[in-house]
Parts: structure tokens; sequence; C-alpha cells
């Protein structure tokens, strides 16, 4: 996981071989590289151009019928104005979710990076734990967590967070905590990476040079772990904006992603150009954000 | 923030630093005049590190005062403190180029417009045009002179200096120590300046403090420190000398005598530490001359006979081990300036030295004659 965030970009090659052996040796790269090309090309680089052809498949035609090729552009327009709603909600939760990581996230990654000590690995070793267990019996675990009998709702309604008949499940609050929980550990690795190697003498020389401990993580902490959070965040919104099984299970239709329509489409109403078309959509708009967001923070640090 | 403060002398006051029972720093106390070049030598873990980061505010004394002028800045954060430092690393700040690391200091306290002094802090430590650059885009040499850049911007009272030069290759190593000591007489700050390497700090510093095991083994003028040592601690790193083993036997006229291995010699009161008891009888290799028969000794000089066991040619002088009927192995330095010839190994040889040249230092009783130097580097006054 961590690795994802620094994976070097030179080959780092020593001199060249001897010019006898130089022949057999100048394949030798692109060999190795075949497996992972071809089963990039087989499961994703044609799977891809197949949900791309399938987002203009003739609306009309089903699974029975078959579907005609008719470049149904309009399939991209007539889906997003049926469920731009979902589309808003799914980056207003995902981003709300992002912000509560970054809050608990960055101190977290911060305490082990450089306050642990001794309990560094121990610490890593239980943010990553929960990830030993499937996601879909985590998210189960916090429906119990977040259950109208369960203790957690009993204590807000007591001390009067929450109505007598306020509830958490089945709420957006739900689903947003759910997102935040799953998805914590994406941002809290690659960040924990960056802070690990940051230079206390750093920090000491900041001090050195009239900086109190609030600019000098202003000025010197937060500027140097920038690439893991901008590697963070990213893993984090990326895959928290397309999930569906969050909603699904801690909310209600009213809480349903973009995912959970893409989910139907598919699998429940059997409307493949539509899916494929809200498929294509939300890469669109991550990858819009995307651009936006490494344009702004400074690209030059990630790579 | 500091700097209009009333300037004034950097005094230690029974500085203590303890880590656990390890006592870093024990009791330590000097006055550093305001303006001066100060060094603090001494072998790595004697301490001198941990005096400077208490002065920096990077390290919490155990006990005692650090003052500035008559202001007790010991318990102050280091960011409050009117002083500032050169580290070791440097620690220049990756993300930052070099006009915004000069400018650090200064944008910390609120200070907008910078431009000039960065300015004027990069062409004297002669970087002009560097500004733009990232610091891994520099030499060694060129990241030390932002380092010092950075911390002299802010014409703090004092400057620290750890062991600055610890990184650089030996050529820039002498060529960043003359531009260090005209920085210091252009900007009149005073410089305190951590070594282990005793030509550096003799080279550079007005006063040096020898450091052994978190005290102050001598403190002086560099010259004075190796004339007169104070301690066999002192003479053997500060260049190398010749310890022999004696016991003085009180004054007699102007001189303290001296039996030391079965033969009696003589040193001027004023150039003895002891007059009475264990003592060792100090000479440096320089001062110690060789020649072939007790009757070339010149008349008022003291002697001792010996084998050559190696004669080592080092360019501007030859090195010779002799030893000594008793088994020790004395170092003499011979000049090559053309006059006498190379003694072969095995020759006998008559070593000889001026009493005015000789130093007396108290002995602990059952301490041998010390005859190596503490450390591997090139004694002074031999290199250069």
């Amino acid at each position: 996981m961590t690795a994802l965030a620094h994976v070097p970009t030179g080959s780092g090659q020593s001199a060249p071989p001897p010019a006898s052996r130089r022949g057999r040796y100048r394949l030798l790269p692109y060999l190795l590289l075949l497996p992972g090309t071809a089963w990039l090309f087989l499961f994703f680089a044609l799977p891809l151009l197949q949900l791309a052809a399938a987002s203009l498949y003739d609306p009309s035609g089903s699974l029975s019928t078959g579907y005609a090729m008719t470049w149904a552009f309009s399939n991209y327009w007539d889906a997003f104005q049926a469920y731009w709603p979902h589309f808003v909600r799914s980056f207003v939760y995902s981003a709300i979710a992002l912000v509560l990581a970054l809050l608990m996230g960055y101190p977290l990654a911060y305490g082990i990076a450089q306050k642990a000590g001794r309990w560094k690995n121990l610490l890593l070793v239980c943010v990553v734990a929960p990830m030993f267990t499937s996601f879909l019996v985590r998210t189960l675990a916090w429906k119990t967590i977040l259950s109208d009998n369960g203790w957690l709702v009993g204590l807000l309604r007591d001390v009067h967070l929450l109505g007598p008949d306020g509830r958490l499940l089945a709420t957006p609050v739900a689903v947003v905590l759910g997102l935040t929980y799953n998805f914590l550990p994406f941002l809290v690795l690659p960040l924990y990476a960056s802070l690990e190697r940051l230079d206390y003498r750093l920090l000491e020389a900041a001090s050195d040079l009239y900086a109190s401990p609030l600019r000098a993580f202003r000025r010197v902490t937060l500027p140097l772990s920038m690439p893991g959070m901008i590697a963070g965040t990213l893993l984090f919104f990326i895959p928290a904006t397309g999930d569906y099984i969050n909603a699904e299970l801690l909310g209600t239709p009213n809480e349903y992603m973009i995912g959970n329509v893409i989910d139907s489409a598919f699998l429940v109403r059997l409307d493949y150009p539509q899916g494929a078309a809200l498929s294509f959509l939300l890469m669109a708009a991550i990858l819009a954000i995307v651009f936006v967001y490494l344009r702004k923070a400074g690209t030059e640090e990630v790579l | 923030m500091g700097h209009e403060a009333p300037a004034g002398d950097l005094r230690l006051a029974n500085l203590t630093k303890r880590f656990g029972a390890f006592t870093a720093v024990d009791d330590l106390s000097l006055t550093i005049p305001q303006g001066s070049f100060f060094a603090l030598l001494g072998a790595s873990g004697c301490g001198k590190t941990t005096t400077l980061r208490m002065i920096a505010g990077l390290e919490e004394p155990t006990s005692g005062q650090v003052l500035l002028g008559d202001r007790d800045i010991a318990r102050l954060r280091p960011y409050k403190r009117p002083v500032n430092t050169v580290f070791q690393s440097y620690a220049l700040f990756p993300h930052l180029d070099i006009n915004e690391n000069v400018a650090f200091g200064l944008r910390r306290r609120g200070i907008r417009k910078v431009a000039d002094q960065v300015d004027r802090m990069l062409s004297l430590v002669q970087l002009e045009g560097y500004g733009r650059r990232k610091p891994a885009q520099l030499s060694g040499g060129q990241q030390q002179r932002v380092a010092l850049a950075r911390a002299l911007i802010n014409h703090p009272q004092v400057l620290l200096l750890d062991e600055p030069l610890g990184a650089l290759d030996l050529k820039l190593r002498r060529q960043m120590q003359i531009e260090l000591k005209r920085i210091q007489t252009e900007v009149g700050i005073t410089f305190v300046h951590v070594t282990h390497d005793q030509e550096e700090a003799m080279t550079m510093a007005d006063t040096v403090a020898v450091m052994n095991a978190g005290r102050i083994e001598q403190l002086g003028a560099p010259a004075d420190l190796y004339e007169f040592p104070a301690t066999a601690f002192v003479a053997n790193f500060l260049g190398q000398s010749n310890l022999l083993a004696g016991e003085a036997a009180g004054t007699s006229g102007n001189d303290v005598l001296v039996a030391a291995h079965g033969a009696r010699f003589s040193v001027p009161a004023a150039r003895s530490r002891v007059n009475r008891g264990p003592v060792f009888l100090g000479v440096r290799p320089e001062k110690l001359h060789l020649v072939e028969s007790p009757a070339q000794v010149p008349a008022g000089h003291q002697h001792i006979g010996g084998v050559v066991t190696d004669a080592s040619y080092v360019g501007v002088s030859t090195q010779y081990l002799v030893r000594t009927a008793w088994g020790s192995e004395l170092s003499a330095f011979a000049a090559n300036s053309g006059a006498g010839r190379v003694l072969p190994v095995g020759a006998p040889v008559v070593a000889y030295w001026d009493p005015r040249h000789a130093f007396l230092l108290g002995r602990e009783a059952g301490e041998d004659d010390q005859t190596t130097p503490l450390l591997d580097e090139p004694p002074v006054g031999v290199a250069s």
C-alpha cells in the first residue's frame, strides 16, 4: 500500500553489460513487461472498450433482445438528467468523509510516525488490521454499532445529542461515517509514509529560526507531508465516491450514491447502456476533480 | 525580536545536563565575550554539542543558567532566543528554494520585504544567483554556506555552529575555515563553534575551550593551550606530546627539579603546573631534536639517549620514533629545511630539548609515559 505513494520512476540501471551479451538482455525488459501488459490489456483495456461501446448502444434494447450499436450519445445526457442528484450526493458524502478522515488520520499518522517509538509497528498493524476482514463484514458491524437499539444511539439520546426518536442508521450520517471508517487506512498509510521520513532536525531548525510549533507545522511539516497527503486523499476519495456498499447497508434509497445506481442499472434493471454511461460519467468527473486537485496541490511533489 | 535587546557577553553558569544517570555536561561555567570567536573542542561524546544545544534551547538544562548580557535565557523556547544555529546536517528546508530558506527567520518574525536582505546575505556567502535553486541542487559546501546565511540574516546575538564543516572534504574545509573567519570579522557577531577538529579550532577561534567528559579541561588562546597545556588530556588532544612519567622534587631557584627514569631534569617554574609529587614532563615532538652523540647537545639543553625505530618522511618534516632505554617511544619531528640528514632506523641517537620548551603537568600516581596521540589526526604545526 505504502509503495503506491512512491513508486520509483527511473529504472536505475547500472552500467550496460558487455557487447556480446547485450543482444540477449535488450529484450529482457520487454519480456518481463509482457505478462503485466497482457493482463492489463485483457482485463482492463478490453473491458473498458466494451463498456464504452455499451454506453453507446440503443437504449431500447435489452439483454434478451440484444443491443444495437446506434452511437446513442444521448444516453449520457439522459443518464445525467435522471441521476444528477446521486452524483452530487456521492461527491458531497465522500468530501465530508474525506475531511473527517483527514482530521482523524493526520494526527494519527503523525503520532505513529513521529511519536510512537517502539509501538510504531504495532499501531500500524492496528490501522491495517480491519482490512483483514471483508469490507462487507466491517460495514455490517457498523450496522450493529449504529442500530436504534445499540449503545451508541442510547448514549446520544441520553445526552440529548439525538432526540428521543433520533436515529443514526438509515441517515446520511451513517453513510458518511461508514465511508470515513472504511477508507481511513488508505489515507493514513501514505500519510504515515511521508511523515515517517520527516527529519525532526528540520523542525529544530525551524524552531531555531523563530517558528513557533504551530508555524513550524504550517511551514515545514505540512508542505513536506504533501506527497503523502495527495496520495492519501486520492486513494481515499476515488473509491469512496464510487462506493455503494455503505449507502446500501447503512442508508436508505434516500442516501443512495451513484454507485448504487450503477449497481442497479447493471444487476437489477439490466439497463446496460445506462449503467455504462453512468460509469463513464463518474470516471470523467473523478478525473476532472483529480486533475484540478493535482494542479492546485503541485504535482511536482508527487510525480 | 532579540537583536534590539542590550547586547552582552554569553555566560554559562553552573550549567548541567543529565540524561538519566549519564552526565553529559557537568557544572560548566564560562564566559564568552561579545564579538569573539569561541571554539568548544572535544572528542565525540564530551558534551560539547549538548552545551551548544542548551544555548540554542533545543535541550533543557538540568540545572544552571545561560545568560545573555544579564538575561537568563535557559528556560526560553528556542524560537524566543536571539540565537541562531548552523546545524551539522545543515537542515535546509528541502521544499523551499534558497531565497526562502534564507528568508525563513525574517518571515517568521513578520518581516515582509526580505529580498534586499536575502540578496545581501547571499553575496556575503558568495552565492549570488543561486536564490531560485532548491537545496538538493547545491553541493555540500554551497549548502553549508546557505545554512550560514540563513542563520546570519537574523543578526543573532550569538551564532552557534555545530561541526558545520564536518561533512566537507579537507580542501573545502580549509577554504570554509578562512571564509568563516572572514565573515565573523565582518559581521562582528559572537560565534560559538563546536568541533572535534583541533586544527579547525586553532585556526579560527580567538579562544578555545577543550572539553572532556562534560567539563572544561582548559580554556585559552590557541597558542597558550598548545605551548603550555594544563592537563595530559589537553597535551595529547591538541597536537602530540611526549609525556614522561616522573617525580617532582620541589623548586630550586626558578626551576622545578624532576627525576624520571633514573635521570634528572629541570623545568622552569613558570612552565610547571605542579612542583612536587608525580608529574609528567612534557616536550612537543617538534621541540625534540636529534643528534648522534651527547657531545653535540648544545649547552643548557637536556637530553635522553635512544635508538631510532622509525623514520617517516612526510614532506615538510621527517617524523622519528626513538625508543628509550626503558622502552618508551618518543616522537621527534625534524623540519626538512635542508640542513641535516635523515637518520637511519637503528641508529643510536640523543634526543635533546631546551628546558624552556618543556612543561610539567600533574600526574595520577601509577600513570606511565604517554607518547602517542589520543586521536589519529595530523599534529598541529606539521600540516600547515
